[in-house]
């Protein structure tokens, strides 16, 4: 019975404690709100940059060319990664579909990340040299000329429109600012670059029967798309990285 | 609540015409963002809907969904519920007009710069926070005013207690500053283009704690404030428990906050990050559920009137898909299941039983609540039709949902599924998608239920306002009953 009023008393109190204190001091319950809502995110964000508890770095993986940021920029404007993960999870039939799962190290350059959330069509952490340059050419004009039945949508326009050097030199010194390693000369050397490897593509797909110029969005595009997980598949198949 | 009702002298002068301007770009916003929403259905389903034009392929058109009914209509109906009780509730006009009225145009001016750069192509990528950094820049000061509206109004209010409403409204405007600020922290390359300070995974964990908690803290807690403050006047029943309401608002903001990384299970984050964030998600359930208990046991004693009334009606519906959806949130977010139903349609069904459910079903019992007090009209134009509209959007969510479910664990299983050797059952990821089909044209139906119920939601309002409906005209205007 004592215990019984005691406890109903205790809770009286708390009661008209939060009556009378935080619903009648708004200033202190603004920032009481506050404080409750700032714990969670401070522990799991700050972390991520002391020492051995974020996301593991390695040398192994090297940052974008100008060419592969210019296709990385597509790939976002088209909202690819509304259709299309870039996230191999550890588990058997992922790694059988797609090919070795993703490691922390592969994602270190990507600004913003691009893990995507949904699968209306597959994996691309995997998708690099998987297929030919044409291939992925033929694709972007009509997804259902290399894969019947596909539901994505055409995307023509990558054939014609054209990249600026100008701009993606601006692209690749603000990601430069943000904290990826390109030196000075990564950057005055831009537009050089764009043309050596846009070169190299053009030659590959004048191969295929298909003629094209160096600065075209599709190009950039493939740059892209071709070196997605390479450097992770060639490194975890390295006696380094534990293969043979 | 136990404040004295002020006489007809005391009464202040609301500010009911910036609750009126909210409402009607609700109405709006709402049938843009669920059209959208009925085009990129057709488009999974038709692939040739995608229309062979830049700007309205699947990948432009999605966001500009999610932004739409997110920030266009539930945006605008937060504020219309908050304009409207805050003042009431406090006894006291909102502190600046004109900051009420900034407030208003300049949100509508960011849900019109989405709308154009959206299909251009000019996004920032992250989910619920593409807009580029011009407009978020924008956000931050539209939100500054709302701020420093919001604050001003509650330091000049006639009531000194801050009813729980008033709580999960506050709850709202802290949130979504802090969280909106840090995931939008960038580096400008151009005008248009920016890249986030944070890189890859960690990129990833700051944008999943801003994505979850815009679920937690835009979609449910000022959604919270409304049920607390309109469920009440609606069922003419005080609130279940004053205790409960408290548990449950603490438990809540301090849980949610944590839950983001349950996005991010089986990816290379570090292990102690995604524990973190399944362990919490799974806490969530309890004050998810003290917010609904507490909602729906309010109307104890009022439970005959969901035979008659449709306000009602669309209150306890959406305050079950409330509990559904926050039951359903907190198994998806155990690593095990999480494993089968990330990646597919299973977690579209999720979002939607909470968009739809919870956040349209209580929006329309609100504005239906609202419209005849604002507009001092006797009843609404078709009183037939707001059950009517009830019935085809509760048959659209449960359609959608459905569909989503079966299409989610179909894919979840036949992608994972092995043979005999050990080998892929369905090596060929298109077969599957084939076998997706009838459940996206299933799911277009449900959404287009739901979008003819917002047309005929939109015509009712319009009609009503405009005293063109049959029983407007000759009735006299109800006072606004007593809280």
């Amino acid at each position: 019975m004592t215990n019984e009023k005691k406890s109903h008393d205790s809770e009286a109190a708390h009661g008209s404690f939060h009556r009378r204190v935080f619903e009648r001091k708004s200033a202190v319950f603004a920032v009481a709100t506050t404080i409750a809502i700032l714990i969670g995110g401070i522990v799991e964000i700050v972390p991520m940059y002391t020492a051995g508890a974020g996301p593991e770095t390695a040398d192994w993986v090297t940052p974008y060319t100008p060419l592969e940021v210019a296709g990385r920029d597509i790939y976002i404007r088209e909202g690819c990664y509304l259709c299309h993960s870039q996230w191999v999870r550890p588990m058997r039939a992922e790694v059988l579909r797609y090919g070795e799962w993703s490691r922390a190290p592969e994602y270190q350059y990507d600004r913003p990340f691009l893990l995507g959330s949904r699968r209306l069509g597959p994996d691309l952490h995997r998708v690099g040299q998987k297929y030919p340059d044409a291939w992925h050419y033929e694709h972007m004009r009509d997804p259902r000329a290399t894969s019947p039945g596909s539901v994505m949508p055409p995307y023509p326009w990558l054939l014609e429109a054209t990249i600026d050097a100008q701009d993606i030199q601006a692209s690749v010194r603000a990601l430069q600012k943000s904290g990826v390693p390109y030196t000075a000369a990564d950057v005055d050397g831009v537009a050089g670059s764009l043309t050596s490897q846009g070169q190299q593509i053009v030659t590959s797909l004048a191969g295929a029967g298909i003629q094209t110029e160096a600065d075209r969005e599709i190009v950039a595009l493939i740059a892209y798309l071709q070196r997605l997980g390479r450097e992770g598949k060639a490194y975890l198949s390295s006696p380094n990285g534990g293969g043979e | 609540m136990s404040q004295v009702e002020p006489t007809a002298a005391q009464t202040p002068a609301y500010d009911d015409d910036i609750v009126k301007m909210f409402f009607g770009a609700t109405v709006l916003w709402g049938v843009v963002g669920m059209l959208l929403g009925v085009v990129i259905a057709l488009q999974i389903a038709w692939w040739p809907a995608n229309l062979g034009l830049p700007w309205t392929t699947f990948g432009r058109l999605r966001p500009l969904h999610t932004n739409a009914v997110i920030f266009a209509f539930a945006g605008n109906i937060v504020f219309t519920g908050i304009y409207y009780s805050m003042q009431r509730l406090l006894k006291t006009r909102m502190y600046s007009d004109i900051l009420s009225k900034l407030h208003f145009w300049g949100w509508q001016a960011i849900i019109v710069a989405a709308a154009i750069t959206l299909p251009l192509g000019l996004t920032q990528s992250k989910e619920y926070a593409e807009l580029i950094w011009p407009i978020d820049v924008a956000i931050t000061l539209v939100w500054v005013i709302f701020g420093i509206n919001f604050f001003g109004t509650i330091a000049v209010r006639k009531v000194k207690h801050l009813y729980v409403a008033i709580w999960f409204y506050m709850s709202f405007v802290i949130t979504i500053a802090v969280l909106h600020i840090v995931n939008s922290l960038a580096i400008p390359a151009t005008l248009v283009r920016s890249y986030p300070i944070f890189a890859g995974l960690t990129d990833g964990l700051v944008q999943w704690w801003y994505g979850h908690n815009a679920v937690g803290f835009f979609l449910t807690t000022p959604f919270l404030g409304l049920m607390y403050y309109f469920l009440p006047r609606a069922a003419e029943r005080p609130v279940y428990s004053y205790r409960l309401s408290i548990i449950h608002f603490w438990g809540l903001v301090f849980l949610y906050i944590w839950a983001g990384p349950h996005h991010l299970l089986y990816s290379a984050l570090p292990d102690w990050a995604q524990t973190l964030g399944m362990v919490f998600s799974i806490m969530l359930l309890a004050p998810s559920w003290g917010g609904m208990l507490n909602g729906l046991l309010t109307l104890r004693g009022a439970w005959d009137r969901l035979r008659t009334d449709p306000i009602l009606k669309f209150m306890v519906v959406a305050v079950s898909f409330y509990g559904m959806s926050t039951f359903e949130g907190p198994m998806m977010s155990i690593r095990a299941v999480n494993g089968l139903a990330h990646f597919t349609n299973w977690v579209i069904g999720h979002v939607h039983s909470g968009a739809l459910g919870w956040n349209g079903m209580m929006a329309f019992g609100t504005m239906y609540w609202l419209v005849p007090r604002l507009w001092k009209r006797a009843e609404l134009a078709y009183p037939k039709m707001a059950t009517q509209h009830f019935w085809l959007a509760t048959i659209g969510i449960v359609l959608y949902t459905l569909s989503m479910w079966a299409a989610g664990l179909m894919e979840g299983l036949q992608w994972r599924a092995l043979n005999e050797t050990g080998q892929l059952q369905n090596p060929i990821f298109l077969d599957i998608v084939f076998r997706l089909q009838p459940y996206y044209w299933m799911r277009l139906l449900g959404g287009a239920l739901y979008l003819t119920g917002m047309v005929m939601f939109a015509l009712n309002i319009v009609k009503t306002i405009k005293g063109t409906g049959r029983a407007a005209s000759s009735a006299a205007p109800t006072p606004a009953p007593a809280v």
